[in-house]
């Protein structure tokens, strides 16, 4: 432990042996077993027809020991460490029998995947004991009821997760642990040059680098003018750096766009980089020439608050004078498909070092999370995929151990359920980071020490960066096993730790640069950072997890909780003196700068590989490709329908529960209330409202404690309209500046954020649906007023079955943004607040109920046109509310999204606890009264107004011109009438639990 | 030299709110200072400088284990001997959460029974365990604290209504002890708080939500008052009456009451 560390033990004087030894520990005599009560609550929960329910499951946990210890010091780790002396017992070096009738099983984890709680008491029996031990831990369950047969099945289904777990019938106590043997050095040559088109299709799929043909060629010609092969480990950096995953390169290339047969031809309508051609449109660069472009353009045009934008890990604006915040979101989906806990955890803290690794690191204040699954209740999955359930628990199990371990406060989020996403999930995570302004650029010094620190290095996560770039298939849990990691959040907390305090060091900040190693490891971070002046990298000093890793193995795994940093050796002392008081390891792997400016890779003082940067970097070729624009094969994208009679019917009475309990719109509070959302102590607006835990709009944080400024985050995901990826796209960004409008953000300090998850781009149709989308971006920000300041893409989202079927994600496009209020201390939130206020409606509804969640339950009410958000309206409707707002009229405010007005007026009656008479006739736009309540138009905000503010708000929304009436009263009979039906707040609000309970 | 207005807050890898305890305090009018438990173990005179301490929520070294275990190992190896003698020259200390986990197994909660610290840290007597849910909850719940404690954060401060709610984040909290200890820490004031009826959502024996010892000093609790000691953290702020903004937020007025002892002024109540 390098926190507390002891005098190490004389071990010569005890009869201790070196073995592995077992400690079990169970709940004492009358205590409950919580953990075996929940394995048995879900296997009951989950059990399909035909299985066996347990009657009874016990849990203990399990810890293997391998050194040298002696009786004594084993009782002392059982009832020191292991063992509660009220609530449990400790069993040492044998197993207590399972009880008559039961069968046990034991769950742990296999050799070489990380093991997070293993290393804590590793370090622990250090600190007691002074001894070194191995340690595995692992978790017992004894099924009653079951055959062993049974309990093997139920621990697959719910406890173990074969890709990084292995199931042991009966105890296991192994006589050793596995060990790595040290590595020989042999440098491998790849013959490149001599192949021909189809033998290098054939390697980049078999080598698993995921490269295109024209990728391939260029490598094979640059090697040829280099007269030599390329080594294993050169191929291996190249294939990472320009992996999809790392250089964006389909919405960095050319595209040439067109029309489909029979549609009319594209236009390019202005936007710039867009170049008319005989039967279409050349765009050059799709990404620069759309979103980036909307950001420039706007900082052309006044706004002066976007300190760095697309460059960094993240994207930064300015907060106030003295402070910047900064904002990150990325998606972790194949690795979620597969092991969706490690997924998803390494999804958020990969996210979250981004934040720490932006300009000289940023403090991490906020999280977001948003999925997308498919059906939960479905009875079954194609092979090769896991349960819905299973993969949305444990993604929500990840980020909740991740995010609470880290200390930060997880705020915001959503999940959209589509059948198509089936088998390539989507879990997108978000961060948010504050840092004195003074911090928001670093530059590498040539000289200047390459510094790795936090976590070791292992296998783990190696071809991480390419695997992303696949597409998947049955066998891609088999295939890709080595892909998946498991993160220490403790680990990556010290790094970040001491990462602050050597930012904010007494003699100035001790680092120049630093970034975190994320995708491609090493040799992207170092690639990265080492890109104009090169660098000299000692592979063989990167501290390792176990001996036998080869250099190419430590230079691209992708082992989390590291970073990497550009040290002045001056600073070195000082930075070990941080580091050792956080119990953080530190290595000098080689310094920055080389006279070519290659980036040279060397082992023990052998060069084992050599690198040219500049082609690294500028390589690449940028064909261009073909986008086409098919509205056909888009509309294949519209959501699946489930027909409900009633709603089909017209029903209204029964239509707002069936939509209140329908899963995109039920409660999430289950997930909700799993992450921590106070902790920092900064929490203004929470994600739920009032004494019924209604939903919110946007969460409101005070970053800075000393100033009532306050920050708020939000997120807009409109895949209802995936048959048009255009209105898709603004109807994202409108519902994202409502959700931020909602809660008292300026709509004028708002930056935004873009992650496409698409499906394969290889299809020209869904690269038009793409370019459709960029289309959306630049218009919408333009418009709203709204830089994007950072973006990921993920472009290869499908599956294919073992029949040959392939299943493609609908276009998804989230929307994440924040934005400054100026007085947290007056922000609003969507619960009613009284009897007899006045209930506005601002903004016009329509007739077009396309994609709406009215039709995914099998209505037919208004006509099937998408909605589609008026870029003039919107952005006024967004100003219009906002000054309302700021002038201290609106008691409480809710965006009208997914159910429309009647939905979002029963939301926040009963999260007040208060009723509601609704009169739709007076809705503008609609006409019929089944329309008005449920199409879900953009641009609409409900407003409850105290009767005494009420002639001046609609006096204020008639004087700009906005569309806007007073549609209701608050009443205080708990009870939500409009249409002529009549609902009582119970039976709305157990709708809306019922959809999200249970799973 | 003590400062009875300087409060150390003792962190440690995994420790992660250190930061709004530190605040909270600073709204008390005390100055806090954070040390890592690597510095404290390597010099614990350290603490022999503070008049107030804090030992912070988180997850200390990952709550591997179980929660608080290993942290609170390290300190009866290392820091009970100067923790001890802080609490016995009357120094007031607060655990919340994580705080509370690690005490309870370090042998400073619930403390000793004739008013003698012992020498080494005595065995745990009462735990916190798995929640009822078997799951990580954040709520608010309502408190009480029961009439007749002894303990300096909680005797005498308001709690009613609204305001008698704090933040609770775990997934180990539920109280857990014998009938007979429960009984004697009752009956001594050593139960400093409660969750209100229907709000002991995690299960917790005799809904004991907070401890202190037999001085009164140190307190232990699974809520975060730390993070309530501004209106807005209230989560229903918005629709709460204007009058509740001008008076200070439950967790504050524990941290004020407990300067107000460290400083040796009886408190108006």
């Amino acid at each position: 432990m390098s926190a507390v560390r002891a005098e190490p033990a004389q071990q010569a004087a005890h009869h201790s042996t070196h073995r592995v030894h077992r400690i079990e520990v169970r709940p004492a005599d009358g205590q409950r077993d919580m953990r075996g009560e929940s394995v048995q609550r879900q296997c009951a929960a989950t059990a399909m027809a035909g299985d066996a329910v347990p009657t009874r499951v016990e849990h203990r946990s399990v810890y293997l020991i391998e050194g040298a210890l002696d009786a004594e010091q084993l009782t002392t780790l059982a009832h020191e460490l292991f063992a509660d002396p009220v609530t449990q017992t400790a069993t040492i070096d044998g197993a207590v029998a399972a009880a008559v009738g039961a069968v046990t099983v034991e769950v742990h984890p296999l050799p070489g995947v990380m093991d997070p709680a293993a290393e804590s008491v590793q370090e622990a029996i250090h600190a007691l004991l002074g001894v070194r031990t191995q340690v595995r831990t692992g978790e017992r369950f004894d099924f009653a009821g079951c055959t062993a047969a049974q309990a093997r099945g139920w621990a697959q289904r719910l406890l173990a997760n074969t890709v990084i777990h292995a199931i042991h019938d009966g105890p296991f106590h192994p006589a050793s642990f596995p060990e790595g043997r040290p590595y020989a050095l042999a440098i491998r040559s790849v013959p490149i040059t001599p192949l021909d088109d189809a033998q290098l299709d054939a390697m980049s799929r078999s080598a698993h680098l995921f490269l295109s043909l024209d990728e391939m060629r260029a490598i094979q010609s640059h090697y040829r003018s280099l007269g030599r092969e390329p080594r294993e480990i050169e191929l291996e950096t190249l294939a990472q750096t320009w992996s999809e995953h790392c250089v964006h390169k389909t919405l960095k290339s050319t595209v040439r766009y067109s029309a489909a047969a029979g549609h009319a031809p594209v236009t390019g309508d202005g936007r710039p980089g867009h170049e008319a051609v005989d039967g279409g449109i050349v765009i050059h660069n799709l990404l620069k020439s759309t979103v980036a472009a909307a950001t420039h353009e706007l900082m052309a045009d006044g706004i002066d608050w976007c300190l760095s934008v697309f460059k960094d890990n993240s994207g930064v604006i300015a907060f106030d004078e003295s402070w910047a915040v900064c904002f990150k979101v990325e998606t972790h989906n194949h690795p979620s498909a597969i092991e969706p806990y490690g997924g998803s955890a390494t999804g958020i803290g990969g996210c979250i070092r981004d934040i720490i690794g932006t300009g000289r690191g940023a403090k991490p204040i906020a999280s977001t999370d948003i999925f997308c699954v498919a059906d939960v209740a479905r009875t079954e999955v194609p092979r090769g995929c896991l349960h819905p359930r299973r993969i949305l628990r444990q993604v929500v199990m990840g980020v909740r151990d991740y995010g609470n371990r880290m200390g930060i406060p997880t705020l915001n989020g959503t999940v959209w359920f589509d059948d198509r996403y089936v088998g390539n999930p989507l879990v997108y995570c978000g961060c948010v980071g504050l840092m004195p302004r003074t911090f928001v650029k670093g530059q590498v010094q040539p000289g200047d020490a390459i510094v790795a620190i936090g976590g070791r290095t292992g296998r783990d996560g190696i071809h991480g960066a390419t695997f992303s770039s696949a597409e998947l298939t049955d066998t891609h849990a088999d295939e890709f096993s080595h892909a998946v990691q498991i993160g220490n959040a403790i680990t990556e907390k010290r790094a970040l730790d001491a990462i602050l305090a050597a930012r904010d060091h007494a003699k100035g900040c001790l680092f120049s640069a630093l970034t975190d190693c994320g995708a491609g490891g090493f040799s992207s971070a170092v690639g990265e950072m080492g890109g104009t002046i090169g660098a000299e990298v000692h592979l063989d000093r990167a501290p390792t997890k176990y001996d036998g890793l080869s250099p190419t193995e430590a230079w691209i795994s992708e082992a989390q909780e590291r970073l990497v940093l550009s040290v002045p050796r001056a600073n070195l002392p000082a930075l070990q003196a941080v580091c050792d008081d956080h119990g953080v390891e530190l290595c000098d792997l080689g310094t920055f700068g080389t006279p070519d400016r290659s980036i040279r890779l060397l082992w023990k003082g052998t060069e084992v590989g050599s690198l040219d940067t500049h082609f690294m970097h500028d390589g690449i070729p940028t064909p261009t490709r073909t986008a086409i624009w098919d509205a056909t094969w888009a509309a294949s994208f519209a959501p699946s329908v489930r027909v409900d009679p009633m709603v089909a019917a017209g029903n209204l009475q029964a239509t707002l529960p069936a939509l209140l309990a329908s899963a995109n719109i039920a409660s999430k509070e289950w997930i909700i209330r799993q992450y921590d959302h106070e902790v920092q102590g900064s929490s203004v607006v929470k994600p739920l409202h009032g004494p019924q835990s209604g939903p919110g709009d946007a969460s409101v944080i005070r970053p800075v404690a000393a100033s009532a400024r306050g920050l708020a985050m939000a997120n807009g995901l409109a895949t209802g309209l995936a048959a048009d990826p255009y209105w898709m796209g603004l109807a994202a960004i409108d519902e994202c500046v409502r959700n931020l409008v909602c809660v008292g953000t300026d709509p004028s300090r708002i930056a935004i954020l873009d992650n496409f998850c698409w499906p394969s781009c290889k299809d020209p149709r869904n690269l038009g649906a793409l370019v459709r989308a960029s289309h959306a971006c630049y218009d919408g920000a333009k418009a709203y007023r709204t830089p994007f300041i950072s973006g990921k893409d993920s472009l290869n989202n499908q599956f294919t079955t073992d029949d040959g079927t392939t299943i493609q994600i609908p276009p998804t496009l989230l929307i994440s943004g924040f934005g400054l209020v100026e007085d947290s201390d007056r922000c609003v939130t969507m619960d009613l607040k009284g009897v007899g206020h006045a209930l506005v409606i601002v903004g016009t509804t329509t007739t077009a109920t396309g994609g709406s969640q009215v039709r995914g339950l099998g209505s037919t009410a208004g006509d099937d046109a998408l909605p589609k958000t008026d870029l003039a309206a919107g952005p006024a409707n967004a100003r219009a509310v906002a000054g309302l707002i700021g002038a201290g009229h609106v008691l409480s405010a809710h965006d009208c999204s997914e159910g429309g007005v009647l939905v979002a007026a029963a939301e926040m009656a009963f999260a007040g606890d208060l009723g509601i008479e609704l009169d739709l006739a007076s809705v503008p736009g609609a006409g019929e009264a089944f329309v008005a309540a449920f199409s879900e138009t953009p641009s609409r905000y409900l407003l409850e107004i105290d009767p005494s503010r009420l002639d001046a708000a609609m006096a204020a929304l008639s004087a700009a011109g906005i569309v806007h009436a007073r549609v209701g009263t608050t009443t205080a009979d708990r009870r939500v009438r409009a249409g002529g039906s009549s609902w009582s707040l119970d039976d709305l609000a157990a709708a809306w639990r019922s959809g999200g309970q249970g799973w | 030299m003590v400062n009875p207005m300087k409060a150390l807050v003792i962190t440690a890898p995994g420790i992660n709110c250190d930061l709004e305890l530190a605040q909270a305090f600073e709204a008390a009018g005390v100055t806090p200072e954070p040390a890592l438990l690597s510095a404290l173990a390597r010099d614990p005179s350290i603490i022999d400088r503070f008049g107030m301490i804090g030992l912070p929520g988180g997850f200390s070294y990952g709550d591997d284990i179980a929660a608080g275990r290993i942290m609170a190992a390290l300190i009866r190896e290392r820091l009970y001997p100067a923790l001890r003698a802080a609490i016995e020259r009357r120094v007031p200390m607060i655990c919340p959460c994580n705080g509370f986990q690690i005490a309870v197994q370090a042998g400073l909660l619930p403390g000793p029974v004739d008013g003698a610290w012992p020498t080494e840290p005595a065995l745990a007597t009462v735990a916190l365990s798995n929640n009822a849910s078997a799951r990580f909850e954040d709520r608010w719940t309502r408190m009480e604290i029961p009439a007749g404690t002894v303990c300096v954060w909680t005797r005498g401060v308001a709690c009613e209504g609204e305001d008698s709610m704090l933040p609770c984040a775990h997934g180990e909290g539920r109280f857990v002890t014998t009938p007979t200890v429960l009984t004697a820490l009752e009956s001594r004031g050593q139960v400093a708080m409660r969750y209100a009826q229907r709000d002991n959502f995690n299960g917790s024996m005799g809904a004991v939500a907070g401890l202190c010892d037999e001085s009164g000093l140190v307190f232990g609790l699974m809520p975060h008052p730390e993070r309530y000691t501004r209106f807005t953290q209230h989560p229903w702020w918005t629709r709460l009456p204007i009058a509740m903004r001008r008076t200070a937020p439950l967790g504050l007025r524990m941290f004020q009451a407990a300067v107000a002892c460290a400083r040796g002024e009886e408190v108006a109540r």
